[in-house]
């Protein structure tokens, strides 16, 4: 069992949590994920680490509810237990001989490309955070990121805070202005991570993203997660889940996602339903 | 008197077009009458040559004998003494070509049924036997234990036997490793999994699930850090295989692995379990051994009209057990020999539409002395299935190998070991199971886990 030792909302949708996992905490290193499992029940669902605090021995997760688990996950409340709770999973992110980086977050993805952006600035990198959102009220982890970061440019997509536009927007405008990125790290969903690998390579500059396919053991066995890079099958949980943004497919990444669009929402609905019921015979 | 019957007595199970519906277990075991007449089968040889074909070397006629005296309790004993899990190994255990295929009754007629009656003495002993376990002194030593699977359980449960502290880690959230997320309950009721590791941690041995060595702690911060005086390696052959052939990204592929993970550990065939499984209408299983049986019966009771087994030999070179086969054939499995996969077809969704198949024939035997197959030119036709699930083998996961410095491995990615004492590269160092053998059997694991467990107390006496 893990004790859920702080939870905070940081917009109506997006959640953090500071879980007690001592031995993760001494371990975990930035672009690397756990999995989680609320209840007996429960799925296993893969989370990037967000933060983690050796001293402390707790890691911090930063999730969207977007279906069942990250639901359940969110009713929880601090001084509650979750079942289970591994990690830290997959590969850390190359941060090494990177000099100049620009740091690019999409929405949720901010929370992810947070542990990145803080590694490389405390490594004494220039690193330039470009974080983006749908609108104003979505904004998480700002000042986090400007604490981490040389630059920071906030863009919004109806311009309700900070810039107007996309990320790409934003990155093209810093590149064309004569920044010379040694890499971009491009966190987000699949399709902004997909534009910005498109956006920087004319330059040649190398991209990495970190790609969040279905995992169901998150430890190689089962290659659910499995991508295509460069025309090879790597599994996201072993191999990754960091990979060279200009060699994966990512129209097949999305088109695995939503394998499950159909029985994901069945089983939210009817799990929530069956959650009323309950708690109906309960005030009964 | 020896009861003289050429024929075992037959176990009663569940009839297939009931039971490829449920996933309660098959075969459902014998009454104490069943085990009485069987047991009086056997005409207790003196040379014992059925012991010989026993991995673990249970001590065969004598517990036979026990069982025909109608004294359970004292076969199970004797069972007790060199197997830990004989309600495991008395149902998967491949009898035929291990204690039985030694039997001197199956010279002319069948063999004595001795899994059939293992796994009574085990059940019996388990549903009449209510007794304290009892823990034997601690002599100070500390050994660690990867992994939860056959090999792995089998080891701790000799260590402790002798007086070591024993932990098993293991990565997932349940012990029991292929025994729970592999094979599906119909052929290994969980609970009895489930079973066997409460009687490891009633004898002492610690298991902390959700650990996964080489990520967490790594095997050199196991005996440097937490003071662990021995590690045993048992993290089997889990890194499946895919084929490499177009259209296998699509969704409705799944690796066995990833399928059974699915039913077996997260019980997605229930509804009150949250991991979704797709709901075939029509599937193909790749592969021709007990893992492609699995999957395929799985398949069907999840309520596929169709399961085809695509494998590229004939039925004489399947590996998985012929009764796994023939129960297969009874609920209704369909198999389409000497077949090979050549392309899967997109639906225009992303999803798969059919799978092409291309006629084999076979030639000469190649290296593993089975006949190589080859193409039959032309002969490509389309299957009608919406799933593809691929059982074309594992092989070892990277992660001890490549977070322990100094660890031997061969071309395979298996772990070398001393085959007497099973000792790795490194000094305290012990592994056994599928992560050295490959993809192998689990009572085969399980004797390696014993030779393992001797020879780390013969290195820390």
């Amino acid at each position: 069992m893990f004790k859920i030792v702080r939870k905070k909302e940081l917009n109506p949708s997006v959640t953090l949590m500071e879980i007690e996992a001592p031995l993760i905490a001494k371990k975990a290193k930035a672009g690397q994920f756990i999995i989680f499992r609320v209840d007996e029940e429960g799925e296993r669902i893969p989370l990037t680490i967000a933060d983690s605090d050796s001293k402390k021995g707790t890691v911090t997760i930063i999730f969207q509810k977007v279906g069942l688990s990250t639901e359940l996950l969110g009713q929880k409340n601090e001084g509650e237990c979750i079942l289970d709770f591994v990690g830290p999973l997959g590969v850390p992110t190359e941060t090494e001989g990177f000099k100049k980086v620009a740091v690019i977050g999409g929405g949720v993805g901010n929370a992810i490309a947070f542990p990145q952006a803080k590694s490389l600035f405390k490594a004494g990198c220039q690193v330039d955070v470009i974080s983006g959102f749908r609108t104003k009220d979505l904004i998480i982890l700002e000042d986090e990121m400007r604490a981490n970061s040389t630059n920071y440019y906030l863009v919004t997509d109806d311009g309700s805070c900070g810039e107007k536009g996309f990320v790409t927007d934003k990155l093209k405008s810093l590149i064309d202005a004569g920044n010379n990125y040694d890499a971009v790290i491009a966190i987000g969903p699949v399709p902004m991570m997909k534009f910005v690998s498109l956006t920087t390579k004319p330059y040649g500059i190398k991209t990495i993203v970190s790609l969040n396919s279905i995992m169901v053991d998150g430890t190689g066995m089962c290659g659910g997660c499995r991508v295509s890079v460069g025309g090879e099958i790597k599994f996201a949980c072993v191999d990754g889940p960091d990979f060279d943004g200009h060699l994966v497919n990512y129209d097949e990444l999305m088109n695995r996602n939503a394998a499950y669009k159909a029985q994901e929402e069945e089983n939210k609905k009817t799990h929530i339903c069956r959650m009323t019921q309950l708690a109906n015979e309960l005030i009964k | 008197m020896a009861n003289m019957t050429m024929t075992k007595t037959p176990m009663p199970e569940q009839a297939p077009d009931v039971r490829n519906k449920n996933f309660e277990e098959v075969t459902l075991g014998y009454t104490e009458e069943m085990a009485l007449n069987e047991a009086a089968r056997c005409l207790n040889c003196k040379n014992m040559p059925c012991v010989s074909g026993c991995p673990v070397n249970i001590h065969i006629p004598q517990f036979i004998s026990k069982v025909a005296e109608g004294d359970f309790k004292a076969a199970y004993k004797i069972i007790a003494e060199t197997n830990s899990l004989p309600a495991i190994s008395g149902r998967v255990c491949p009898q035929e070509s291990q204690c039985e295929m030694h039997c001197v009754r199956g010279i002319k007629g069948e063999p004595v049924g001795i899994g059939r009656l293992e796994r009574f003495v085990a059940d019996w002993y388990r549903n009449n036997v209510k007794e304290e376990v009892e823990k034997p002194e601690l002599n100070g030593k500390k050994v660690a234990v990867v992994g939860s699977g056959p090999s792995s359980l089998t080891c701790a449960s000799d260590l402790a036997k002798k007086g070591y502290e024993v932990t098993v880690f293991e990565a997932f959230h349940v012990a029991g490793g292929v025994l729970v997320y592999g094979i599906p309950e119909f052929r290994l009721p969980k609970e009895i999994v489930q079973n066997e590791v409460n009687g490891l941690i009633a004898r002492g041995v610690k298991v902390e699930t959700d650990m996964v060595i080489g990520r967490v702690l790594t095997i050199d911060e196991l005996i440097n850090d937490m003071g662990f005086n021995a590690v045993f390696i048992g993290t089997g052959a889990g890194l499946p295989s895919f084929m490499g052939i177009e259209g296998e990204d699509l969704s409705g592929v799944y690796s066995a692995n990833e399928y059974l993970t699915r039913i077996n550990l997260m019980k997605a065939y229930r509804k009150e379990y949250d991991t979704p499984i797709k709901h075939s209408r029509s599937v193909a299983v790749v592969g021709g051994g007990n893992v492609a049986m699995d999957a395929a019966r799985c398949a069907k009771r999840l309520g596929a009209e169709h399961v085809y087994v695509v494998y590229r030999r004939s039925e004489e070179e399947m590996p998985a057990r012929n009764e796994e086969i023939h129960h297969a054939k009874e609920e209704g499995i369909e198999f389409l020999l000497l077949n090979n996969p050549v392309k899967i077809n997109n639906d225009g969704t992303g999803a798969v539409k059919s799978m092409e198949c291309i006629k084999m024939e076979l030639g000469e035997p190649d290296a593993s002395g089975r006949r190589r197959p080859i193409e039959i030119k032309g002969s490509e036709f389309e299957l009608d299935v919406d799933t593809v699930i691929m059982a074309l083998g594992t092989s070892p996961n990277p992660l001890i190998r490549t977070t322990t410095p100094g660890i031997e491995v061969n071309r395979h990615g298996c772990l070398v070991v001393n085959e007497d004492t099973m000792q790795t590269s490194r000094d305290g160092i012990y592994a056994g199971g599928d992560a050295v053998t490959g993809a192998a059997t689990v009572i085969l694991a399980m004797g390696a886990g014993k030779k393992a467990a001797a020879a780390i107390d013969e290195y820390l006496k």
